[in-house]
């Protein structure tokens, strides 16, 4: 979130879509019940369903799965054509008068520089026009027709209420009603929220979608401001943190992985650290060499030396375009390019795309660890044949399986220490409520073990990867079981030679001086001890910021980009709005988004971008410096802007053995998966409230469907894809309308996640359906508005 | 000085089906896991059984192409005038306590099922196994414990709120003016009038179709029960005595009870 869960009292309108927070936040949802009694803001909820959100919204607009980024492009275009921006935010804090080269366009759903053979852009006309100095050119006056503004509003412009309500299958009426009131908030005085979820990144275009949501917000002056922001509710407690800490593509605290075509350190910062695009950009990421090196340290100890690039050489590089996101790597596996696989508090099984190709992946595998608190799909992969009943009929007899399987009983979250990172970027401290059962052991205690017994293994017989493996610092008071405590410590950096605490990411040194796990974390456990375990619920601005309260990152900052709160000169918009304000010499308030004494007029606000103002344009993501309205990769309609680029040109579509897509004449329907309030994810299925609350699998239909097809309530049904089939009970409701799109009726599936073959509760996996296609920028698949068809049984 | 009425105020404005009062109930009272059972809506159980007394009933309306979803929270009203503690003939199995919470000692019940009849709001159900009946007890122990009740306890939105009934009133009272402010002109309380008033009391957001919520719209007390404990008590009591009323018992257990249209599709 760029806010928190409290912040959403503080705002004039919700906006909730790609998301069901009544349904999966309940708890985080009396925010949005405070800001309605207490504000009487407006809760407007847009989603396929009427759902447990919408049944306590003040409007409720329906839209087809996966057509978002219509429906928010034709509120960017409703806001610029009705003159309902603030624009002085949009000058004062936006890359709007950035000026673009002149040979970037966008034409038949295609920008510039696309490759068809390729399927990939060449995004040379994508930079900005640079002056000599390599800053970006502007215009102030916003009317450059190469300005960016000028190019934004020719891009929306298409985005008509009709065309709205022809892509989504919403009526325009509906669409201006919510419009109204979602862009009320584009004045100093009034601000909106947007709370998303799953409902937008399971998609093929998800990181545009976000983008869309970012543009809206920027136009209507609705980012850094109390009550306003786009706001991601997590959907696990500690995803966050996961995030935080680290993927495929990112090393802890959001620094890139190192590639082959960086072969050095130097080369690595070199191309790593951005160079700032106006002379007032703080570009805060210009201090990436301190956070690298810092982290290199904290992996490598006294190994890492200047002389060595701190150790950059022994860690793994990436080919210069591998993605090894899930979707890949179970691509790979596929085709049995991988021989083993750890999963750790994840099953891939149930809750992967193409459930059976899942399956089939892991047979091929010589061997599979899972680290779990329950026998999962996963563990239990081998016997899908049997368990799975009649969903599997093609898989391999357990007797064929030659993959030998580990289940590891690992300890659940009240069975260890640590923190957790919220949704609002929290870092909250926890104790242990009971010791872990029987042989269960916390992850890290997991980790260190597998970790000491390879080590161990190489000291004797060595391997690939040996020096990195025996350089790796593990200093430990228990090596075997490091207590949560030492960990945190080191996540947040000390200086190498006192062994003093870092108090903050800024005193971090890129001479190898300080040692630091994550530089965001940096000031969660400092001298003064672990902040992340504060409770003081003081609130001196009133604003419901709580900054005794854990510690959040970065910087205990709570509202991200809270200098945009104040115009050019340091002015709140609205007394009312204002989490930091100038004093004349310091920014009191929050912890300032902006070097803490700096004149307003030194930097821009948006510290962290190379512009040093918030991008609508940005030439870092794949399909385009401007989202655009693709259709999902099984669509029962062809785009209805340009039908010839009908989905993401730049979606990768998996084409193994086990991949198929469908097409509308054979599955008519579109399909969207969900969870629901009583459960949580796959794992209250073993669990007694759990499966006591919503036990049985079913269907939703829309009534009409129903009838045409002769359906009652409760009547079994079959619903299938083109990969797979699930079948249940029909729950046959009016809560999901038959829309009418491009001139047709188009209806919804919807069906829960929770069941699986193993638990206490069982029923098919909804993933037998979904189809492996992905987000290419950020690697999700599309678990929703993909096509399948009913059939009673 | 008499003991304060406590109650419950339900603000169904603010609820949103999460079912942390389904859970909160279940485990303070240490109820048996059971499944639910499907019946096309989103509700636990299609009805309150003899081990599940908290229910969310899940109402879905289309009113000119306008969807409503209405969720209402469904257990003991705790009436003031309680129709099961006037149909019941064994003494000491069902009480009204100082503080006006009606329980019920499952100690003395003699499962009968009178009080099933006389209820109004067809709560208390028949255990088939212990053949004995049960029902919300609003959690009198932790009540007499100066608790809070369980369910109120885990709201998460703040629609329910436990407290003295008078205060509570005057809470629904502004909630109703806040919900006529935002245009429900048709907001209310519901809180049983014809039973005396109920301790659980209601804020509607349409209060004069309290059916659509799957509440009954004018709940009194069934006529036999009335005249069971009125005016023919001495019959009844001759009657129990003398045991010469089988057919009468017979007809005030499965006689036409009151129906309501609090059957919503």
């Amino acid at each position: 979130m760029t806010n928190g869960w409290c912040d959403i009292a503080n705002t004039d309108v919700v906006l909730v879509m790609g998301g069901n927070p009544a349904e999966n936040h309940p708890v985080g949802f009396r925010f949005v019940m405070d800001a309605k009694r207490k504000r009487k803001a407006k809760l407007i909820c847009v989603d396929p369903r009427f759902n447990r959100t919408a049944a306590v919204s003040d409007s409720y607009v329906p839209l087809r799965a996966g057509t978002d980024i219509a429906f928010l492009g034709g509120l960017i275009h409703h806001a610029i054509s009705n003159d309902l921006c603030h624009m002085d935010y949009v000058r004062a804090h936006t890359n709007a008068p950035f000026l673009l080269r002149e040979d970037f366009s966008f034409s038949e759903g295609h920008f510039s520089g696309w490759d068809e053979e390729k399927k990939s852009y060449d995004k040379a006309s994508w930079q900005y026009d640079l002056d000599g100095s390599g800053y970006a050119k502007v215009d102030p006056t916003l009317e450059n027709p190469l300005s960016v503004f000028q190019s934004m509003k020719r891009h929306y412009s298409r985005y008509t209420p009709e065309k709205v309500a022809e892509i989504c299958g919403c009526t325009a009426a509906d669409f201006k009603k919510a419009a109204a009131v979602i862009c009320s908030t584009g004045k100093a005085g009034k601000v909106g929220t947007i709370l998303y979820a799953l409902g937008w990144t399971h998609h093929s275009h998800s990181v545009q979608l976000i983008h869309t949501a970012a543009m809206l917000q920027l136009l209507l002056g609705n980012i850094g401001l109390p009550g306003g922001g786009v706001n991601a509710q997590r959907g696990h407690a500690n995803i966050q943190g996961s995030t935080d800490m680290g993927a495929w593509n990112m090393l802890p605290g959001y620094l890139r992985v190192p590639r082959v075509q960086w072969p050095t350190f130097d080369s690595y910062l070199k191309a790593t650290t951005p160079k700032p695009l106006r002379p007032n950009s703080m570009n805060y990421w210009g201090n990436t060499p301190k956070f690298a090196t810092s982290l290199l340290k904290s992996y490598y100890g006294p190994a890492a030396k200047a002389e060595n690039g701190f150790g950059y050489d022994w860690l793994p590089k990436l080919g210069e375009t591998e993605n090894q996101s899930w979707g890949y790597f179970f691509d790979r596996m596929h085709r049995k390019e991988m021989h083993g696989f750890i999963s750790f508090g994840m099953n891939p099984v149930a809750n992967g795309p193409n459930t059976e190709k899942m399956l089939e992946s892991l047979a091929n595998l010589e061997w599979l660890v899972v680290v779990e608190n329950f026998e999962t799909e996963t563990a239990a992969f081998w016997n899908a044949k049997k368990l799975g009943d009649k969903y599997y009929p093609n898989f391999v007899d357990p007797k064929q399986i030659q993959t030998e399987v580990i289940l590891l009983p690992a300890a659940c979250f009240a069975e260890k220490d640590g923190s957790f990172v919220n949704s609002s970027r929290w870092l909250q401290w926890k104790k242990a409520a009971v010791p872990p059962p029987g042989l269960a052991k916390p992850d890290h205690e997991i980790m260190a073990r597998i970790f000491l017994a390879v080590r161990a293994l190489y000291e004797k017989e060595g391997g690939k990867g040996e020096e990195s493996l025996m350089a790796m610092q593990w200093n430990y008071a228990q090596p075997l079981t490091p207590s949560l405590e030492e960990v945190a410590r080191e996540v947040n950096g000390r200086d190498v030679a006192t062994g003093a605490q870092m108090p903050g990411f800024a005193a971090l040194k890129d001479d190898g001086s300080t040692s630091c796990g994550n530089w965001i974390y940096s000031g969660s456990w400092t001298e003064a001890g672990n902040q992340m375990a504060r409770r003081g619920q003081e609130d001196p601005t009133g604003l419901g910021l709580f900054p005794n309260y854990a510690w959040s990152w970065p910087a205990n900052r709570r509202i991200l980009y809270n200098r945009a709160s104040n115009d050019a000169d340091g002015k709140p918009w609205s007394e009312n709005h204002a989490s930091i304000r100038w004093n004349g010499s310091r920014w009191t308030g929050d912890t300032p988004d902006t070097k803490a004494d700096s004149d307003p007029h030194e930097y821009g606000a948006f510290i962290m971008l190379p512009e040093g103002v918030a991008k609508f344009y940005t030439n870092e993501l794949v399909e385009g410096p401007f989202p655009e309205h693709y259709e999902p990769m099984e669509s029962p309609v062809k785009n209805a802007l340009h039908p010839n680029a009908s989905s993401n040109p730049c979606a990768p579509v998996m084409t193994s053995s086990a991949d198929s897509m469908g097409t509308p004449d054979k599955y008519p329907y579109v399909a969207i998966t969900y969870r629901l309030t009583e459960h949580f994810h796959y794992w209250t299925k073993h669990i007694t409230s759990g499966s006591e609350l919503q036990s049985n699998f079913f269907v939703e239909l829309p009534e009409a469907l129903a009838k045409e097809k002769g359906i009652k309530g409760g009547d079994l049904v079959r619903v299938s894809s083109a990969r797979g089939k699930v079948e249940g009970p029909a729950m046959v409701t009016q809560r999901m309308r038959p829309l009418t799109v491009s001139g047709r009726t188009v209806y919804h599936v919807g069906i829960p996640i929770h069941w699986g073959y193993v638990g206490r509760v069982r029923g098919p996996l909804v993933n037998n359906l979904t189809p492996s296609v992905f987000d290419p920028n950020s690697g999700t698949p599309e678990y929703k508005g993909f096509l399948v068809n009913v059939e009673k049984l | 000085m008499p003991a304060t009425t406590v109650a419950k105020l339900i603000d169904t404005s603010l609820c949103i089906g999460c079912k942390a009062c389904e859970v909160a109930c279940q485990e303070w009272n240490d109820q048996e896991f059971t499944l639910g059972v499907f019946n096309n809506t989103y509700q636990t159980q299609p009805d309150l059984t003899a081990n599940f007394w908290n229910l969310i009933k899940f109402n879905e309306h289309v009113d000119d192409g306008v969807n409503s979803w209405l969720m209402a929270k469904y257990q003991c009203m705790h009436c003031a005038d309680a129709g099961c503690l006037k149909a019941c003939p064994a003494p000491g199995a069902i009480v009204q306590l100082p503080n006006g919470i009606i329980d019920f000692n499952q100690d003395n019940c003699i499962g009968c099922g009178y009080c099933i009849t006389g209820c109004p709001f067809d709560v208390p159900r028949l255990s088939p196994v212990s053949k004995k009946v049960y029902k919300c007890s609003l959690c009198s122990d932790r009540v007499a414990a100066g608790m809070t009740p369980a369910c109120i306890r885990t709201c998460p939105t703040n629609c329910l709120t436990f407290g003295s009934r008078t205060d509570l009133v005057q809470l629904a009272n502004v909630r109703t003016a806040e919900l006529k402010d935002d245009g429900f002109k048709d907001a209310g309380l519901y809180d049983g009038p014809g039973v005396g008033g109920t301790n659980v009391i209601y804020v509607l957001k349409h209060a004069s179709e309290p059916e659509k919520y799957g509440l009954p719209k004018d709940p009194r007390i069934p006529w036999t029960v009335s005249l069971w404990k009125g005016p023919l008590k001495w019959v009844a009591n001759a009657a129990f005595l003398g045991t010469a009323v089988g057919a009468l018992l017979h007809y005030l257990k499965f006689g036409p009870k009151e129906t309501h249209d609090d059957e919503v599709h």
